[in-house]
C-alpha cells in the first residue's frame, strides 16, 4: 500500500503531507482539535486549529494559546491536503475531521453521538473511504434511551427527593454532561445549584448556548438551602467533603456506564441515569454504515471487539492504540480539582 | 413479577441499609402469600431447579438478539452477569406480561422436564414480554444464581417488621430444609410448629478479625485461646435417633459425610455441637486442598473415604440434653462439651476436641499463634470465656487472629478488563517473578493473579498506565512493559505441574503497590519456593 493519508504515531494521529496532527497527545508544531475534553486537547502545541465554538473553551483550560477557528464545513487547504470540520455531537463545539488529498478521504470522528441533544450541533455522517472511529461504548450491551426518557426520569427523581425533604445531587462531567443535564433541569421544581468547576464552565459556554439560571455554591452558601434543590456536580465531588453540606442529600450519576448494575454499585450512588454522550452500539453501526468508508479504524474503547465485528459484516477493520479515553466519568477538566480546594475551604 | 422486579430494582439501586429494609417491608405488607413464600426463599439462596443450562441460553439470546454467539460472549464477559447481559441485549417489546412471580417460578420448575424445543419458545416469548429489570429477574431465576444485595439478616429484619414475629425466631424459622414449592406462608412464618425444628440448626455465631494489638482486649486470662482450623465449619445435630450436618453456608450435608452416622446412638439425643470438618488421616490434619475432593462431591465412593477421611473437631455446645444453652457463659458450654467427649472419647468416632488454651500472657498468645502454619491452622481465635453463643458476626466477645498472609513483590506483566463493577477498567491482573536462564540473564515468568487489593483511585492509576503501555493484545488480555512492582500476599503455597512457575498459591491478592521498588528489586522463584515448607 502507498502511504497512508493518516498514520498513527507516538504523539498522535498525523497528516505527514501537511504536517498536521489531529488530537495529539504529545506537543506538536500544529494541531487540529475535535473538542475540549483533556484526552484531545492538551498543553503545548504550537497552532491549534479548532471549530470556534471551542476557542473559549480551550483557552478556559489551556490559558493563552495560539488558536484559530473554523466554521462547520469550511475547508483549508495545507500544503495540498484539505481540512473541513464537521459537527461531532457530542458536546458543544464537537467536530469531526475530514481530510483529503489527491481524491482520497479520510474521517476522523473525535468523540461522537448520534442523537441530537439540542445543544452540540447534531452529528453528521461524512461520506469517506476510510473512517477512523471511537468505540468506547462498542458492545451490543449499550443500547441509550432517547434523552426525552431520561430527562424525565430525572426530572422525577428530583421531584420525589424535593417532596421527601432531600437535596438531589447529580454527577456529571464538568464540561458536556453538566450543561446537557442543566439544560434539560426543570427549573420549576426548585433551584439549581452548581459546584464551581461546573459553574466555570458553564459561565463560558452561556455566550453560545441557553442555560436555566443556577446559583454557584460558595463558602457563604447557606445549608439550609439545600433541601428540595439539585446539585449538579463532577463525579470527582463524590465522597469529598464538599457534599457534606447538602445533607440530607441522594446521588445519581449520569453516563453510559450506568448502564451495568456494577458500575453504579462500585461508586456507591444512589442512582444511575443511563445518558451517554457517546454512541451506543447501533449508533455505532449505523453510523459506519452511513459514510460509506470500506475501511475503518478503531480507536479507544471496545475496538478490539467491535472492528472484530465489522471485519464479520465485511469491513476492512483494525484497531489502532491511542491515548484517548473516553470514559465518560473519569475525564478530568483542568480546574475541577482547584476549584474542589477552593470549596472545601 | 411487575412488583417483585420493581423490590429488586429498589434494592439494588439503593445503598442504604434503611431504605432496602423499608422496601421489603412494604413489599412483605403487600404481596400475595405465595409471592412471599418465593422471595423469602429466593433471598435466602434457595432456588428453584434450573430448567435451562446456560450453554442453551447464550444461544438463545444470542438469537434473539441477533448477534454472533461470540459477540455475545465478548459482552458477557464485559458485563459480568449473564441475567445481566441478557437483560441489556434483548430489545424490549410493546407487550407486556402481567404474571406474578410465583406465577413464572411455577412455569419454570414445570419446564424443566420439556423439550428443548418448547424451553427455546418459552424464554424467546417471555424475554421480550418483560421490561429490562424484569428480563433480569427473570433470567436470574433461570440461571439460578440469584444473588442481590441485601443479606439474609436484612431479609429477616425486614420480614420481622411485617408480620411481628422476633427476628431471632425467624432466622430459626428460615434455616433447614423446607421446600418453597409445598409450603405455606402460613406454615412457615405465621405457625408455631415444634417438630418442625427437629433438623434445624441454630444460627451461627461468626467472629470479626482483630482490630488492633490483642493486649487491647484486656486481660489475657478472660480469653479462651483455641486454633482457627481450616475447613468446614459445621453444626452437628443429634436428635431423636438422627444425625443432621449443617455448614456454615446453612446447607445440609449430612450426605456427604456419611462418617458421622457413627453418632447415632452414641452421642445422646438433643445434642448440637459446633466444630469444624476437617481431613484426617494418619494422625494428621490435612490441607483445605484435600477437604475439597469431598467438597461438591454428590456420590461419596467407598474410596474416597478411603483416601480422604473427615472428622469433625468441635470448639462448641449449643444444644445439651435438648436444651438450647447458647445463653450460658462459653467455659459452661465448653465444659459440658469436654465431658461429653471424655466420656465417648475412646469408643473410636471421627470426633476430636478443638484444644483450648488459657494463657498466662499476650507473648504466650503470640507464641501460639506462630505454630498455626506449622499445624495447618489459619491462625487463633480468641473467645472471652464468659461469652454467650451469639447470632452472626458480632463484635466484642469472638475475635479471629489470622496469621499473616506470606508475601513477595512481584512484577506486572499481564492485564484483563474487570467486569461487572470494573469492566471500564483493567483491574484483573497477573504477575511474574524471576527466573534465572541458562544464558546467565533472567526473565520473567508469570506466578499468580490477583484482582483485589488496591484502592480506587491506585486501580484507576494502574488502568491508565496499562493503557499507554500496551505491548500486545491477546483478546481481552493485553500484554504490559514490565514496570510496576506489587507486594503481593497469599496464604498457602504448594508445588504444582499445572503452573508455568512449578508453584500454586492460595488466595494471591495485591497488599500495596511497590511505588519505590524497580522491577530489578522483584523477587525470585527460587525465593518464593524456598517458602515452601
Amino acid at each position: 500500500m502507498k502511504n497512508k493519508l493518516l498514520v498513527f504515531n507516538d504523539k498522535g494521529i498525523y497528516c505527514a503531507q501537511a504536517d498536521v496532527y489531529l488530537d495529539p497527545w504529545r506537543p506538536v508544531k500544529n494541531a487540529i482539535i475535535t473538542h475540549g475534553h483533556s484526552d484531545h486537547a492538551r498543553f503545548g502545541h504550537r497552532y491549534y486549529i479548532t471549530h470556534h465554538y471551542n476557542i473559549p473553551i480551550l483557552k478556559h483550560r489551556l490559558g493563552d494559546i495560539v488558536v484559530t477557528g473554523k466554521e462547520w464545513g469550511e475547508t483549508f487547504t495545507i500544503n495540498g491536503v484539505t481540512f473541513s470540520l464537521h459537527p461531532a455531537g457530542h458536546i458543544i463545539g464537537s467536530s469531526q475531521v475530514r481530510v483529503e488529498y489527491k481524491g482520497e478521504v479520510w474521517v476522523f470522528t473525535g468523540d461522537y453521538k448520534t442523537e441530537d441533544d439540542g445543544i452540540s450541533t447534531p452529528y453528521e455522517a461524512i461520506r469517506c473511504h476510510t473512517l477512523i472511529t471511537e468505540n468506547t461504548f462498542g458492545l451490543p450491551a449499550f443500547r441509550w434511551l432517547p434523552q426525552a426518557e431520561v430527562m424525565q426520569d430525572i426530572n422525577t427523581w428530583w421531584a420525589q427527593n424535593k417532596a421527601e425533604g432531600r437535596t438531589s445531587v447529580l454527577f456529571g462531567y464538568t464540561l458536556g454532561k453538566a450543561q446537557r443535564l442543566l439544560k434539560y433541569l426543570d427549573s420549576d421544581i426548585g433551584p439549581i445549584y452548581t459546584h464551581g468547576a461546573v459553574e466555570n464552565m458553564t459561565e463560558v459556554l452561556r455566550t453560545i448556548v441557553d442555560f436555566p439560571p443556577t446559583i454557584r455554591i460558595t463558602q457563604e452558601t447557606k445549608k439550609e438551602a439545600f433541601p428540595g434543590s439539585m446539585v449538579l456536580a463532577p463525579p470527582s465531588a463524590h465522597g469529598t467533603v464538599w457534599i457534606r453540606k447538602m445533607t440530607p442529600y441522594v446521588t445519581a450519576a449520569a453516563s453510559g456506564w450506568m448502564a451495568f448494575r456494577g458500575a453504579r454499585r462500585r461508586r456507591a450512588i444512589d442512582k444511575g441515569f443511563v445518558l451517554s454522550d457517546h454512541c451506543d452500539w447501533q449508533g455505532l453501526l449505523e453510523s459506519v454504515k452511513a459514510t460509506g468508508a470500506e475501511r475503518i479504524i478503531c480507536t479507544h474503547g471496545y475496538s478490539d471487539i467491535f472492528s472484530a465485528y465489522l471485519r464479520e459484516l465485511g469491513y476492512d477493520a483494525v484497531t489502532e492504540n491511542t491515548q484517548y479515553e473516553g470514559d465518560e466519568e473519569e475525564i478530568s477538566v483542568g480546574d475541577e480539582k482547584d476549584a474542589e480546594k477552593k470549596e472545601e475551604l | 413479577m411487575r412488583n417483585f422486579a420493581a423490590l429488586i430494582k429498589t434494592l439494588d439501586s439503593s445503598n442504604k441499609t434503611s431504605v432496602k429494609v423499608e422496601a421489603l417491608t412494604e413489599y412483605f405488607l403487600h404481596a400475595s402469600d405465595p409471592d412471599k413464600v418465593w422471595t423469602i426463599a429466593l433471598l435466602s439462596h434457595r432456588r428453584p431447579p434450573r430448567p435451562v443450562n446456560t450453554t442453551l441460553l447464550r444461544l438463545w439470546a444470542s438469537e434473539l438478539a441477533n448477534i454472533p454467539l461470540w459477540l455475545f460472549e465478548e459482552s458477557y464477559h464485559i458485563v459480568g452477569d449473564l441475567a445481566e447481559t441478557i437483560a441489556l441485549i434483548i430489545p424490549d417489546s410493546k407487550e407486556h406480561s402481567e404474571k406474578s412471580l410465583s406465577e413464572y417460578v411455577g412455569e419454570m420448575i414445570a419446564l424443566k422436564s420439556k423439550s428443548e424445543a418448547e424451553k427455546r419458545l418459552y424464554l424467546h416469548e417471555n424475554w421480550q414480554m418483560l421490561n429490562y429489570y424484569e428480563r433480569f429477574v427473570f433470567t436470574k431465576l433461570i440461571t439460578g444464581s440469584f444473588r442481590i444485595g441485601l443479606s439474609q439478616k436484612l431479609m429477616t429484619r425486614a420480614l420481622s417488621k411485617a408480620v411481628g414475629i422476633d427476628e431471632d425466631v425467624l432466622a430459626y424459622k428460615l434455616m433447614g430444609d423446607w421446600n418453597p414449592q409445598k409450603i405455606t406462608f402460613q406454615k412457615l412464618i405465621l405457625e408455631e410448629k415444634s417438630q418442625d425444628y427437629l433438623s434445624k440448626p441454630y444460627p451461627f455465631y461468626l467472629a470479626y478479625a482483630i482490630e488492633s494489638e490483642p493486649e487491647n482486649l484486656g486481660d489475657v486470662r478472660d480469653w479462651s485461646i483455641e486454633h482457627k482450623w481450616d475447613g468446614i465449619r459445621s453444626q452437628t445435630i443429634i436428635r431423636y435417633g438422627e444425625v443432621y450436618l449443617w455448614s456454615r453456608g446453612e446447607e445440609l450435608i449430612t450426605d456427604k459425610y456419611p462418617e458421622f452416622q457413627a453418632f447415632v446412638n452414641v452421642l445422646p439425643d438433643g445434642t448440637v455441637i459446633d466444630g469444624e470438618i476437617l481431613p484426617y488421616k494418619d494422625g494428621r490434619i490435612g490441607t483445605f486442598g484435600d477437604l475439597q475432593t469431598r467438597i461438591g462431591r454428590k456420590t461419596v465412593t467407598k474410596a474416597l473415604l478411603q483416601k480422604t477421611p473427615v472428622i469433625i473437631r468441635a470448639y462448641d455446645l449449643l444444644e445439651w440434653q435438648g436444651k438450647d444453652i447458647r445463653n450460658h457463659p462459653y467455659e459452661e458450654r465448653r465444659q459440658l462439651l469436654e465431658e461429653l467427649y471424655d466420656a465417648v472419647k475412646d469408643l473410636g468416632l471421627p470426633l476430636q476436641l478443638s484444644e483450648r488454651f488459657d494463657m498466662e500472657s499476650w507473648e504466650a498468645v503470640t507464641e501460639e499463634r506462630m505454630k498455626a502454619r506449622e499445624l495447618n491452622s489459619e491462625g487463633l481465635m480468641l473467645k472471652r470465656k464468659k461469652s454467650p453463643y451469639l447470632v452472626g458476626r458480632k463484635k466484642g466477645d469472638w475475635w479471629k487472629w489470622k496469621l499473616e498472609p506470606l508475601t513477595i513483590d512481584a512484577v506486572l506483566t499481564y492485564a484483563m478488563r474487570g467486569s461487572g463493577r470494573r469492566a471500564n477498567l483493567f483491574t484483573d491482573y497477573t504477575f511474574a517473578l524471576w527466573q534465572d536462564k541458562e544464558d546467565g540473564s533472567r526473565e520473567l515468568v508469570t506466578f499468580a493473579k490477583a484482582y483485589s487489593g488496591l484502592t480506587d483511585a491506585e486501580f484507576r492509576m494502574v488502568d491508565d498506565f496499562i493503557k499507554k503501555n500496551t505491548l500486545e493484545r491477546f483478546g481481552p488480555v493485553r500484554s504490559v512493559t514490565p514496570a510496576l512492582v506489587f507486594e503481593i500476599g497469599f496464604e498457602g503455597i504448594a508445588l504444582s505441574s499445572r503452573h508455568k512457575s512449578g508453584i500454586a498459591t492460595r488466595f494471591p491478592r495485591i497488599l500495596r503497590w511497590r511505588t519505590d521498588k524497580k522491577i530489578e528489586e522483584a523477587n525470585t522463584i527460587q525465593e518464593l519456593k524456598n517458602m515452601i515448607r
